[in-house]
């Protein structure tokens, strides 16, 4: 059968009715869909892929370009004069006449348009209006706080998750299955501001053994994690128990498949049929959806990063915001969409390398 | 019936019981500030103490459990209304150009983080419950056409919707007499699922000032007006946390007790 | 064993050596960033608070209590007519790049703040400005088209401050000043660092180096401050903590009074506000006390009319506008509402307006008034209300001081348009004795507060929150400013 887009679309949604269980249907439906299903075996092989390959990347272009469009038309409906805002209530008319023009407002929309994607290719984020500073110094000055914070609350959410979910799945329906379907219930309802709130009061106000947020730099590495740390837990929390929940399920079905049952039939005890054939399998659709929490994490920071008032992405698409600052919103948006859109293609990309069961057309 | 989906389902009731008991009774006057009585302690006036306005705590998470689930319900009713045709009309031209296109679609809201667009629609429409319930909703929208177009494929395959065509019915029809009411069951456990998403969604929304604006009560606002009064009167803080936490517990316990329910296939442990 | 003693003896001679020499170093922090740091381009407060007085300076400046007094003019001679001001300069005062500070620096910044192209949000203070001529390196000459009573106050302000042509390119990022502090860098979202100007004229800093922080969120802000993450917090947002911090021997809690009268701004030329009755029934349908007690936990001083109440020209016309809503209800049937009406309530970002706001449209709401609420950001607060004079009630501090000018240019926002008041304006301009501007400005206030032009609510107060061993911190706000000059550690 050749590969086609389509017949992916099919076999996914299969897989999407068969694992995805309640709250992560969501996560599920995502990661299923990208799934690869590449075919075909033997020398014909390697034109499927580069076909494949190319046809992904077609597919990445053509998400970028629509995306750019829906941002920079959004983003240019947003009532609200920068000029205004920026000089202040008693400003006169004539003083708002020159920035304006200073900011290129008198343009036609679509040359601001097209000078702006021509910009963001050359690398060029074109000049915030507030600060004004070039819009790529305010990214790489910003990105050093969200990337850690987001990387640091994936590890914290995979270390916490993986045994949880290994755990309950292999001792499931006795106690310590329920406790830990108990507890990732709770973390998923919690909502991640209120435990944020109920941290800083407990470890930062009362037991100060954290600071109550802000980030000192990295001139002191280890200051430097501290800092991230209270916003990581409040960030990996709800994220473990979706995770936990779905390493759980997807090492269930693992485990109900034929070839555990041919494993333990061969004489492996239950533990190493768990370790050797389950786990490496269930792995699987589980690191997808780490390779799309990367891209969660670093959009959902915006409330964290507000309540540990840390200087990151999140915080600068807030303040760009309020303060009309249209240059800074569209790159900052801009550049965390391409990121999803990234991760998405390498995790298809890596996917097709990984998975030999899915090579193999039946 | 497993304990989950009855806990679940005592749970969701009460917070549902109280936004509807309140369009008939509430202890107080919410819209009425009463400054001198602010920050009581709960007492025997005030079951659940006073706010920093002087406002009944019982009455402002009664009005407040009214908002949250108008917003949660009105949003989940966006993905139901838009999506599920969406994704109808996509498995029956399975293979088409259209249904890549809708795919593609849902692929790019995926892409999209959330948050700032809900930030960025509020910011164009000014931020209000309505403007939060489509922000919400357009994100429900790709989930439930997603599930839809998955539910719905394999049915195409089906013998009796093989003879459905035979007999020489329209692709609307079908979908609609025949596919739609198999696949009702998962459509209402998305749903329950959904709703818990869109009542933590609305909080979130509110916390930053983007939701239902005073005097309309909301969850998340009082969480955020309680912020600074935590080590005051904790009582402001802790207990719309605790019933956020509390509803979206029992809707999600409610949601996989359905599930279970409705599919009898459970898989085993074979090892 | 010996070991041991040896470390411990080190350790504790270590430590009585730190603490025998005070701190030298400072961390405040202030809830605004600056969006850039050139305070004679843009508006934002926030740009004045870190660099009026530490970096930059001008012919004159206000102290912590007010007064204006000699700044880079060490005197100055006003001609008879008062329309001549020629400033003698203090010698030897060197920019923070070496370049020295002369009359023609002066000339440059006047010139350029009241140029065609500037972009100077108080251009209005250098209006009357006709010709800067420089007499010699250490002497200005200032001509205005006619005497005006303010115009050292004017040259007080941040946005009059003096700059370099050499490095006024780059002053946004790289600001060269004249103050006891120098600018050293600037982590946008996160904090400003200052050291300390060792070429500096005047009498040099006690400390060595300052850092500012950019706090906005009220309860990271409590945090912070509980945390001891920051030493000093200039304009404390959240009122309710301070008793708090009061109690906590840790601590001190300076409250002083700022220029910010907080009205209830009300757009004259809307209807139903076009009619005098119906301001009036607004006026008294506000329990101010309420207001004070509920949005600002009690922080804040009543006001009757637009102005400071610790002005000495302050009159106290509070009574015109006493919290009675039977007579709100009565002057509502005389107007023709005895149903009442509806309008709304847009309000800006600050937690006294937002609410206050929740606070006032409840008690309009007694009286038969229905206040729709939105909430703002700034820019659309300018854009809907400032601009557009698309609104009925707003709430809105007036931090300028001796702004009661606004009252008599019909184009501002809450656009009145009284004769009587814009020819007393015109006349204060011109009277510099100060009995004589008394009575005028008496009149002014009178004038303003029995037409019921905004509902006048009260004097937005200023918290500042340190550790209890700081010391010389401004209590009050005559400007915005946080003054490190003078500001050190006890020992």
């Amino acid at each position: 059968m050749i590969f086609t887009y389509r017949n992916r679309h099919n076999i996914i949604d299969k897989a999407v009715l068969n694992i995805c269980s309640s709250q992560e249907t969501t996560i599920h439906i995502w990661c299923c869909f990208y799934r690869l299903n590449a075919c075909a075996i033997g020398p014909v092989r390697f034109f499927k892929v580069i076909r494949y390959t190319l046809g992904r990347l077609l597919s990445l272009i053509i998400s970028l370009v629509i995306a750019s469009l829906v941002i920079f038309s959004v983003i240019e409906i947003i009532p609200g004069d920068p000029a205004s805002f920026m000089l202040g209530i008693n400003a006169r008319e004539d003083t708002l006449a020159a920035l304006r023009s200073e900011m290129g407002l008198d343009q036609p929309l679509v040359v601001r348009y097209f000078d702006w994607v021509i910009g963001l290719l050359q690398g060029d984020f074109g000049n915030s209006w507030t600060y004004k500073t070039p819009v790529s110094e305010l990214i790489s000055d910003r990105i050093w706080v969200s990337l850690p914070l987001a990387i640091y609350a994936l590890i914290l959410s995979t270390l916490i998750a993986f045994p949880a979910g290994i755990l309950a799945a292999s001792r499931r329906g006795g106690a310590s299955d329920v406790t830990i379907m108990g507890a990732t219930q709770m973390g998923v309802a919690i909502p991640n501001f209120w435990f944020a709130m109920i941290m800083v009061l407990i470890f930062a106000i009362h037991l100060r053994w954290f600071s109550a947020g802000g980030f000192p730099g990295w001139s002191n590495p280890l200051q430097g994690i501290k800092s991230l740390t209270l916003p990581a837990i409040s960030l990996a929390l709800p994220q473990a128990a979706i995770l936990a929940r779905i390493m759980r399920s997807s090492l269930l079905d693992m485990l109900s498949e034929d070839f555990i049952r041919t494993a333990r039939a061969k004489g492996l005890t239950r533990g190493q049929a768990l370790w050797r054939h389950a786990v490496r399998n269930a792995l699987i659709p589980v690191l997808t959806i780490i390779g799309l929490q990367f891209s969660f994490l670093l959009a959902g920071g915006i409330i964290i990063e507000q309540i540990f008032f840390l200087p990151g992405l999140g915080r600068l698409i807030f303040q760009a915001i309020s303060a009309r600052d249209l240059i800074v919103v569209e790159s900052v948006v801009m550049l965390l969409v391409f990121t999803v859109i990234i991760v998405n293609f390498a995790v298809d990309i890596a996917y097709a390398a990984v998975d030999p069961r899915l090579r193999i057309k039946a | 019936m497993k304990p989950g989906l009855i806990i679940g389902s005592f749970l969701s009731i009460i917070f549902i019981g109280l936004a509807f008991f309140s369009f008939i009774w509430i202890p107080y006057d919410i819209e009425a500030l009463e400054i001198s009585n602010k920050l009581k302690n709960p007492n025997l006036n005030h079951w659940l103490g006073t706010d920093h306005f002087g406002r009944d705590i019982l009455s402002m998470i009664m009005m407040g459990a009214r908002t949250s689930i108008a917003v949660a319900l009105l949003a989940v009713g966006i993905g139901v209304v838009i999506g599920v045709p969406l994704g109808l009309f996509s498995a029956a031209r399975r293979g088409s150009f259209i249904d890549e296109v809708i795919m593609r679609g849902n692929d790019l809201i995926f892409a999209f983080p959330s948050l700032v667009i809900a930030i960025l629609i509020t910011a164009v429409f000014g931020p209000s419950a309505v403007n939060a319930i489509v922000a919400i909703g357009i994100f429900n929208i790709p989930v439930f056409a997603r599930l839809t177009r998955a539910a719905a494929l394999p049915l195409w395959e089906r013998d009796f919707i093989l003879s459905a065509r035979v007999c020489g019915k329209s692709e609307v029809r079908i979908s609609i007499e025949h596919i739609l009411p198999n696949i009702t069951n998962l459509m209402i456990v998305q749903g329950t699922i959904q709703f818990s998403l869109g009542i933590l969604a609305e909080a979130s929304l509110s916390y930053i000032g983007l939701g239902a604006q005073p005097p309309t009560a909301s969850w998340g606002r009082m969480l955020a007006d309680a912020q600074t009064l935590v080590s005051i009167a904790p009582h402001v803080a802790l207990v719309p946390g605790l019933a956020i936490l509390l509803m979206v517990l029992g809707l999600n316990l409610m949601g996989d007790g359905l599930r279970d329910l409705f599919d009898p296939r459970i898989k085993g442990d074979r090892t | 064993m010996k070991n041991s003693v040896f470390t411990a003896t080190v350790t504790a001679v270590a430590l009585l050596a730190s603490m025998a020499s005070a701190q030298t170093d400072i961390t405040v922090a202030i809830q605004l960033e600056p969006p850039n740091l050139d305070p004679t381009g843009g508006a934002a407060q926030a740009i004045d608070s870190v660099l009026y007085s530490n970096v930059f300076e001008g012919l004159t400046r206000f102290e912590g209590d007010g007064a204006v007094v000699p700044g880079l003019a060490k005197s100055w001679d006003i001609s008879n007519d008062g329309t001549v001001y020629t400033f003698n300069l203090n010698s030897g005062v060197l920019f923070h790049d070496g370049t020295s500070m002369d009359a023609e620096d002066v000339k440059f910044s006047l010139d350029r703040a009241r140029s065609e192209e500037s972009t100077n949000a108080q251009k209005g203070l250098f209006s009357g400005i006709t010709d800067v001529a420089v007499m010699n390196s250490t002497t200005v000459k200032v001509t205005l088209d006619q005497p005006n009573g303010s115009f050292l106050f004017n040259m007080a302000w941040g946005d009059a401050v003096i700059v370099a042509p050499e490095s006024i390119d780059d002053i946004a990022s790289n600001p060269i000043g004249t103050g006891a502090f120098a600018f050293s860098d600037w982590v946008q979202g996160d904090r400003l660092e200052l050291v300390r100007n060792d070429s500096y004229w005047g009498t040099a800093a006690v400390l060595e180096s300052a850092t500012f922080r950019f706090i906005s969120d009220p309860t990271a802000a409590f945090a912070a401050v509980m945390a001891e993450d920051v030493d000093v917090f200039v304009g404390f947002p959240a009122p309710e903590n301070l008793p708090q911090f009061e109690a906590d021997g840790r601590f001190q809690v300076l409250v002083g009074n700022t220029e910010g009268e907080t009205i209830l701004s009300t757009n004259n030329k809307m209807p139903p506000f076009d009619n005098l009755l119906v301001r009036k029934a607004v006026a008294h349908a506000i329990d101010r006390q309420a207001i004070i007690d509920g949005a600002m936990f009690g922080y804040g001083t009543p006001i009757g009319t637009h102005f400071a109440p610790h002005n000495p020209d302050y009159v106290d016309l509070i009574g015109n506008s006493s919290y009675d809503p039977a007579k709100a209800k009565a002057l509502l049937v005389e107007a023709g509402f005895p149903e009442g009406f509806s309008t709304t309530l847009k309000l800006p970002p600050p937690s006294y307006a937002r609410r206050g706001g929740e606070i006032i449209a409840s008690q309009l709401r007694q009286v038969g008034i229905t206040a729709e609420i939105s909430n703002l950001e700034w820019s659309q607060w300018i854009e809907e209300v400032f601009k557009a004079k698309d609104f009925g009630l707003s709430i809105v501090s007036h931090t300028e001081p001796m702004d009661i000018g606004i009252y008599a240019n019909p184009e501002y926002y809450f656009q009145y348009d009284n004769a009587v008041f814009q020819a007393l304006m015109i006349e204060l301009e011109a009277t510099t004795d100060p009995a004589g501007r008394s009575a005028l400005l008496a009149e002014a206030q009178t004038i303003i507060s029995e037409d019921y032009v905004n509902g006048y609510l009260f004097e937005l107060a200023v918290a500042t929150v340190a550790k209890a061993d700081v010391r010389g911190l401004w209590v009050n706000q005559p400007t915005a400013a946080v003054d490190l000059t003078v500001v050190s550690w006890a020992d």
